[in-house]
């Protein structure tokens, strides 16, 4: 084995060298392969994760109830039933629902009248809970909050903006400790949203409303329906049962079969989640299949070229053979040469990836749309192991069938006549 | 790395002294729709220090049996024994072994390789043979010093003359110290005066003791041989010692 080792070794760096513009050639197509599957697996990358952080701007691992109609007759009820939270519902819905690590209710009204000095816009408030600003992920801008308890608890007039709505009343002023009209009724701000990647909505975005205690608003506007309830759970495997145990603890309270989809139907984003994260990884793999060609197409330049000097060289080889060398002595250096190339092709290929990307950092996203929504390209272990891999892969390829075919010369045919 | 050298002293012939020994040999080409008979029952025993040529028109199987007796290739049918050891049921690579150990091949047309130098060109089948680097140098030195190159050693074929690149192929065919030389036309490529060198150097080792079969066209050469066999559509015609 030692022996193998040395004699293809030698014969790998005396006797295999390719003219310099083949190997240039070669190398520069497996180069290119690899950059077109770095670059089009970390844009897949870089898109998944724009996706995943827009679908966590709505909050992780949440699902949302409107109010439904029974469709189903029960225990003597009808259907067509309408059947609708109350304000007074959460905290039964909370004693019921151990899994939800969190349940909360939204009033919303849409055409709101919002006025500041001379400035008046028509505008979305909802009513929630305070628990709202971690559950839908309203985080404030540094200098505001999002409102507590306490303010829940007293009714206080204070208001959370989202940050396109602040700036359509307040331009470029910090809203925060202004006093706010709406409706006429004197509210603080104390907050305005930070800005944030939001894919899905109920309502329309959060940056583009506001937020008030649902007290409060049930105060103003004289309302205990809810008009949606949330519920989160810690992760999303939970979600099913936390969906179980809301549906049993509402047609228990309402009398409707917990069955009936028409009640109990709702918007799970955990769900959402694993098939957008699926649809994603599909994408992804669609993208790396189309760079894999790429390179694959890269390999068989090395092979084909490896085939011609396999063909140069088959006297060479004959002569080998007849001086005692074994098969494998043979096709080891040629093994080794397609891997060489292969490597090193993905080696180039890898730095150019890098630059290029890192070079796509420094292009601004803020304002432009587009890379927005496609994030920036990222490289990711996954991604740098699937690509070695792959390389190696078919630079054993690219060497084992030209080695395979310079085993097969017969030296006593090759050398026979001239 | 010993192992080739022992095993080839210990059966350094057969136990008769002779080095080749062939019996009813037959050799078929059989391309699929035409069989071709190239050789059709040779009988050839070589006896260890012999120098045979073996003369014959084109096509009458003479290079057919060199390659046979060199182990390129396998008869179709008969017995081969190559210093007393039966050729037939090796696999590829142990042929390969057999001719590493056994037998130096000199071609028509040099087939040096034509990236080394004529040291390493000299060194190829020590290397195959598995000895190490440096007595592969010292070897080879010494070969070409042996065939008067010994000022050419870092030469490449290319920057060489055609008899100066057949002496180093002899070189490298003495490189294991094999129990024959088989050379194919070994003076067909090569003008009057470098073939006459080189028949020289053949009859210079043939004194040293070596064993030398040559196919040759050639009839100087074959007349330097001791003994010529001629061969017709693949049989032996004639076998005789040469009048000196």
């Amino acid at each position: 084995m030692r022996r193998d080792l040395a004699v293809i070794a030698t014969l790998f760096l005396k006797a295999s060298s390719l003219q310099r513009k083949r190997a240039v050639l070669t190398v520069a197509a497996i180069a290119w392969g690899t950059v077109a599957i770095l670059m089009l697996l970390a844009f897949g990358e870089g898109l998944r994760n724009q996706m995943v952080r827009a679908r966590r701007g709505m909050g992780e691992n949440i699902a949302v109830w409107w109010s439904g109609e029974t469709s189903k007759v029960w225990q003597g009820l009808p259907e067509g039933r309408p059947i609708r939270a109350r304000l007074d519902d959460l905290d039964y819905l909370r004693e019921r629902m151990p899994t939800a690590t969190g349940i909360l209710g939204e009033m919303t009204s849409w055409q709101t009248t919002l006025t500041w000095g001379t400035t008046t816009i028509t505008g979305r408030v909802t009513g929630a809970n305070w628990q709202y600003g971690e559950m839908r992920h309203h985080y404030a801008q540094p200098g505001g909050r999002f409102f507590n308890a306490n303010d829940e608890r007293e009714k206080r007039r204070v208001i959370f903006l989202g940050n396109e709505l602040a700036e359509d009343i307040f331009g470029d002023l910090d809203p925060v400790g202004e006093i706010l009209q709406v409706q006429n009724v004197p509210y603080l701000v104390i907050g305005v949203l930070n800005p944030k990647l939001q894919m899905g909505t109920y309502k329309g975005p959060d940056e583009g409303g506001a937020v008030i205690p649902i007290t409060t608003f049930a105060a103003q506007w004289s309302r205990h329906w809810l008009h949606n309830v949330v519920f989160k759970v810690a992760v999303a495997e939970d979600m099913p049962r936390a969906r179980d145990e809301f549906a049993q603890a509402l047609a228990a309270k309402y009398r409707f079969d917990p069955a009936d989809e028409q009640v109990t139907g709702l918007w799970d984003t955990a769900e959402g989640g694993k098939s957008l994260a699926t649809e994603m990884r599909r994408f992804q793999i669609f993208l790396g299949v189309i760079g894999a060609l790429t390179l694959l197409v890269g390999g068989i330049g090395v092979a084909n070229i490896m085939y011609a000097v396999v063909k140069e060289k088959t006297r060479e080889i004959g002569v080998q053979m007849a001086l005692g060398a074994h098969r494998g002595w043979i096709t080891g250096p040629f093994v080794l040469q397609g891997m060489t190339y292969t490597l090193l092709g993905g080696a180039f290929g890898l730095v150019i990836a890098i630059v290029l990307i890192v070079l796509l950092e420094l292009v601004p996203v803020e304002g432009n749309q587009a890379l927005e929504f496609l994030g920036k390209p990222t490289l990711s272990a996954e991604i740098a192991a699937a690509t070695a891999a792959l390389l190696g892969f078919i630079g054993i390829l690219a060497g084992y069938f030209p080695a395979r075919r310079a085993a097969s010369v017969d030296p006593a045919e090759t050398l026979r006549y001239e | 790395m010993n192992w080739s050298l022992k095993k080839k002293r210990n059966g350094d012939a057969g136990g008769n002294g002779h080095i080749i020994e062939m019996a009813g040999i037959t050799k078929v080409y059989d391309t699929g729709k035409i069989k071709v008979e190239a050789l059709r029952g040779v009988d050839l025993v070589v006896g260890k220090g012999e120098f045979v040529a073996v003369v014959g028109p084109s096509g009458s199987g003479k290079s057919t049996l060199l390659n046979l007796v060199g182990c390129l290739d396998t008869p179709t049918g008969g017995t081969y024994m190559l210093g007393g050891e039966a050729v037939a049921g090796l696999d590829r690579d142990q042929l390969a072994d057999v001719r590493n150990r056994r037998v130096g091949f000199v071609f028509q047309n040099f087939n040096l390789l034509p990236q080394l130098t004529a040291l390493e060109n000299v060194e190829m089948p020590m290397l195959f043979g598995g000895i190490g680097r440096r007595e592969r140098r010292r070897r080879a030195l010494e070969q070409l010093e042996r065939v008067g190159l010994g000022d050419r050693v870092e030469h490449r074929p290319t920057e060489l003359s055609g008899g100066q690149m057949q002496r180093v192929a002899i070189a490298r065919s003495l490189a294991m110290e094999p129990d024959i030389v088989l050379a194919d036309e070994p003076t067909g490529n090569l003008d009057t005066g470098s073939g006459s060198d080189v028949m020289s150097l053949l009859t210079e080792l043939w004194g040293q003791g070596r064993t030398l079969v040559v196919v040759t066209h050639d009839l100087n050469l074959a007349r330097r041989a001791g003994r010529i066999v001629e061969i017709r559509d693949g049989v032996v015609v004639s076998d005789q010692l040469a009048v000196a």
